[in-house]
């Protein structure tokens, strides 16, 4: 066997997990793909949110709420093992509402996180008490104020990864760029892994391969059911600060760029396009009139990484026992927790209850339901 | 309103071909940055009519005039001081000019945008007082400026040489030159025979050589380049004859060459090529210019370097392509027969494989705590150590360093990091990508981006 | 750092601009990167590390040039002809709204 644990995808989730199982001193091997391969662990806002999350499905909540809470202990110690920054901070987060229609929405949808959870972390807060925690801008006039989620917080989610691969090979575990895989096939006491250089075999295996995982584990009857959400952004030049808060369409990085964002579209490439720049763009000079003269430099998108209810996928096969996925939309989020509790529940063969909400297994009851 | 053609770039290519493809009655638009025609090589050749600075110039910028007057009274549309920052399929083109952004349609796009200086870091660079060659004489072609004080010129190529004799003869003083190019090795000398088909150009050549010799400024095979000072250029250090040399300096004109500027067909996903010769990735075209995607062209040193009269044949072929393509001409290639343009084409390109060859690209590995990435400010070192154990991908490079990610994306450091990744990996440098391009292609604002004109066409 | 050959008495400025809040000579041909180099401490201070950079490409690929110029800043000062009474200011850093 060429490793205790073989898990496909160097991405935030694989990359994660891999790291909390190498911590767990297991022998871990990461399979990367092509250099072309979709990558929604480079494509992402660095949001580490939890508001709004899991408003019709309550174990995401409960599972995005701790993850948060262990995130600042989560980061300090893989930076402690590598060295090297990672810009994070806590400051709680801001989703903006123009218009008093939007502001209801908000609230609702916010007070049905809260319904299930019990736990308020999250409230509607006034223009004036928005103005308050914004003093260096100017907001436009149709902001009538925002849900606040202290909670909330933004990395960069770049270092994020870049660390995540650091300490993999600094804890002894082995990432394979480069190295797209073809093939899962169960053989006895595990799988063999057919890739473009050579065959690898493990007694488990975690799929963590955003849109490719179901080509993987579909034809082993794991069947994960995804589709693609293209979210595109624009990113302004290096700015002086002026957003110290970050909200989930607007945020200044650490660096001065402000990033603006987010669509929503229903497609499979992660092409941008002029009408969605202008939209954006449009949007974001109605929160903050002053960046109308901030310069574009570039913009980008990335496929969000959809299960039917948007919450992850946990799954483990039930014909072979070994075998794991994991996909989500908020690796980021969500790294805390998959570096810890999934990554050590993984590592023993067998999803522990805590997971049972996250089965691929739930969208079959809808089926028949 | 629909145009047929856009051309982008009224330089040599842009120009040609837009004289052409108004005599057939196409609705033509050519835009450019510049305030006036010419591209680089004829920069300001309207304004520079008479006086010292033509003189200096020299013949090759006084075949531009005409040019640039048949193209004035040619009837197709020009927008100068005006940027393109997106084109996207269909064609649709996003101009941005006064700080107003709108959106033109064309059935056909054509760009024409040139070359820019092979940028290759060294120490100091970034110093203010350190600039190309072109700059300098961009510089001396709009403004009839020259540099003042302890002047070096450090390169390899024809274009330092020119600079060298024009500034001279307008009575600059050049402290020194450094020649970088390698010793002339026995394949350059084997291409000479084609060259002779251009015997002007050569005997320029030599002649500006000469001019330099003569005053014992001309200081062969120099190595090693660092610029120094602080906060600005100072002195610069090289090595020649075996020795290290320092010296004063106030202004260092670098120059390695041109190569295409491709940021556009790259961001339109066109398939791109390695030219060996150059070390630089220039569109793929068919034999009318025609990349691969339908529609769009490329003419001039953007589909790769040949030179001003190349570039102005190619817009003539692209002109006949376009025709073709449009559907307005059935005979485009006994037309092209005609015109004997392939013909033209070869002597044009005559001397190319001899400088390609005497002015090889330079292969030096970059030091470590050298800036790569201007914008960003980020050095070989911090490259490499962020890539170590990773794929050669510069675009996880980028992600790793923000290299690439400032306002020029890209296009003063992709070559670096391309380089260095290959030597880090022991690959050729054309089996290591370029970065991904997104738009926009100039940073047009936030506010220009919310108001675009004819906005609500788009869909 | 560059002087222009017109730059004589008998050829006078064709306007005046203010860089800097002060009143300075330019020539028709100029561009607001030319007057970079030619009036000290008009060049932009980087967003990243605050180094001093002065125009290098001067055909709009290196974004060196960025000034302020009537009020927009990251103007690419080499694309922008100058006019008369056209106000350039030195670009600071990170810039403000």
């Amino acid at each position: 066997m060429d490793a205790d644990i073989i898990v496909i995808g160097a991405g935030v989730v694989g990359a994660a997990l891999a790291y909390g199982m190498a911590k767990q001193h297991h022998r871990v091997l990461v399979l990367d793909g092509a250099d072309r391969d979709l990558r929604a662990a480079r494509a992402n806002f660095g949001l580490v949110w939890v508001q709004g999350k899991g408003a019709d499905t309550p174990a995401y909540t409960v599972l995005t709420r701790e993850s948060s809470d262990r995130w600042p202990s989560f980061l300090t110690d893989l930076t402690d093992l590598v060295e090297a920054k990672v810009d994070y901070s806590r400051r709680g987060g801001l989703t903006f509402c123009l218009g008093e229609a939007e502001y209801t929405k908000r609230a609702a949808l916010i007070a049905r996180t809260h319904n299930y959870g019990g736990d308020t972390d999250t409230e509607m807060i006034d223009r004036a008490a928005l103005e308050h925690l914004l003093p260096a801008v100017k907001l436009g006039e149709e902001v009538v104020g925002a849900s606040f989620c202290e909670r909330d917080g933004v990395v960069n989610p770049l270092q994020l990864l870049a660390a995540l691969h650091r300490a993999v090979a600094l804890l002894g575990g082995k990432i394979m760029f480069r190295n797209p895989v073809n093939k899962i096939s169960p053989i006895s006491g595990g799988f063999r892994i057919s890739t473009s250089q050579g065959e690898f075999h493990a007694p488990r295996v975690v799929v963590a391969a955003g849109f490719l995982t179901p080509t993987l584990t579909n034809p082993l009857g794991l069947i994960i059911p995804l589709r693609s959400e293209r979210g595109q952004l624009l990113v302004t030049e290096r700015l002086a600060p002026i957003l110290p808060i970050p909200a989930s369409g607007l945020r200044q990085s650490f660096e001065g760029t402000v990033m603006i964002g987010v669509t929503h579209e229903t497609v499979q490439d992660t092409a941008v396009s002029v009408s969605s720049a202008a939209k954006l763009a449009k949007r974001a000079v109605r929160i903050v009139p002053a960046l109308a003269s901030a310069r574009l430099v570039r913009q980008w998108g990335g496929l969000r990484v959809i299960p039917p209810d948007r919450a992850p996928i946990y799954a483990e096969s039930a014909d072979y026992p070994g075998l794991f996925a994991a996909v989500c939309h908020s690796g980021v989020t969500l790294a805390a927790a998959h570096a810890t509790s999934l990554a050590s529940t993984m590592a023993t063969g067998r999803l522990s209850e805590e997971f049972a909400a996250f089965s691929n297994r739930r969208f079959d009851v809808q089926k028949c339901a | 309103m629909i145009y047929d053609v856009v051309i982008v770039g009224a330089g040599p290519a842009g120009m040609s071909a837009a004289v052409k493809l108004s005599q057939r009655g196409l609705a033509v638009l050519v835009v450019d940055e510049q305030p006036t025609p010419g591209g680089q090589i004829w920069r300001g050749i309207e304004r520079n009519t008479t006086g010292p600075v033509l003189r200096a110039l020299g013949r090759d910028y006084e075949r531009g005039r005409a040019l640039a007057a048949s193209f004035r009274s040619c009837g197709a549309e020009y927008a100068p001081n005006t940027q393109v920052w997106q084109i996207e399929e269909g064609w649709s083109l996003y101009l941005s000019s006064n700080g107003k952004s709108r959106r033109i349609i064309a059935r056909a796009v054509l760009l024409a945008n040139g070359a820019q200086e092979r940028p290759v870091p060294f120490q100091g660079w970034t110093l203010p007082g350190v600039m190309t060659v072109g700059a300098a004489q961009i510089l001396l072609k709009s403004g009839g400026m020259l540099p003042q004080g302890q002047v070096w010129i450090a390169g390899a190529g024809p274009l330092p040489l020119l600079y060298a004799t024009q500034a001279l003869n307008l009575g600059a003083t050049i402290t020194g030159y450094l020649d970088t190019s390698p010793p002339l090795r026995l394949k350059a000398l084997s291409k000479l025979p084609g060259a002779w088909r251009d015997i002007a150009g050569l005997a320029k050549g030599f002649r500006w050589l000469r001019e330099l010799e003569k005053d014992g400024r001309l200081i062969r095979r120099a190595s090693g380049l660092m610029a120094q000072g602080d906060g600005k250029l100072q002195d610069i250090e090289w090595q020649s004859g075996g020795v290290r040399h320092k010296a004063k300096a106030d202004v260092l004109l670098v120059h390695e060459g041109v190569v295409p500027r491709i940021h556009e067909t790259l961001a339109l996903g066109c398939a791109h090529a390695w030219n060996s010769d150059q070390n630089y990735l220039a569109p793929e075209l068919d034999r009318w210019g025609e990349t691969s995607r339908v529609g769009l062209f490329v003419a001039g040193d953007a589909g790769g370097i040949g030179g001003w009269a190349a570039a102005t044949i190619a817009g003539e072929i692209a002109a006949l392509g376009i025709a073709g393509r449009l559907g307005v001409a059935a005979n485009i290639d006994s037309l092209r027969q005609e015109a004997r343009l392939d013909n033209r084409r070869k002597r044009a390109l005559a001397l190319r494989p001899f400088l390609n060859a005497l002015y090889s690209p330079p292969g030096t590995t970059i030091p470590d705590d050298v800036i790569v990435c201007r914008c960003e400010e980020v050095t070989a070192g911090k490259i490499r150590d962020a890539t170590r154990g990773m794929a050669p991908d510069p675009n996880a490079v980028k992600a790793a360093t923000r290299c690439g990610m400032g306002p020029c994306q890209g296009r003063q450091c992709g070559y670096s990091v391309q380089a260095i990744l290959a030597e880090q990996h022991g690959i050729p440098a054309c089996d290591v990508s370029f970065f991904n391009i997104r738009p926009p292609l100039k940073p047009v604002t936030i506010g220009e981006l919310a108001s675009i004109e004819n906005a609500e066409e788009i869909a | 750092m560059f002087k222009s050959v017109l730059d004589v008495p008998a050829n006078a400025p064709d306007m005046t601009v203010v860089v800097n809040g002060v009143d300075t000579p330019a020539w028709n041909g100029e561009t607001v990167a030319s007057l970079l180099l030619r009036v000290p401490d008009a060049g932009r201070l980087t967003p990243v590390s605050g180094a001093s950079r002065l125009p290098y490409c001067q055909m709009g690929v290196c974004f060196d040039c960025l000034a302020v110029v009537d009020g927009v800043a990251s103007t690419q000062g080499c694309l922008t002809p100058v006019v008369p009474g056209m106000h350039i200011d030195r670009q600071h850093g990170r810039r403000e709204l």
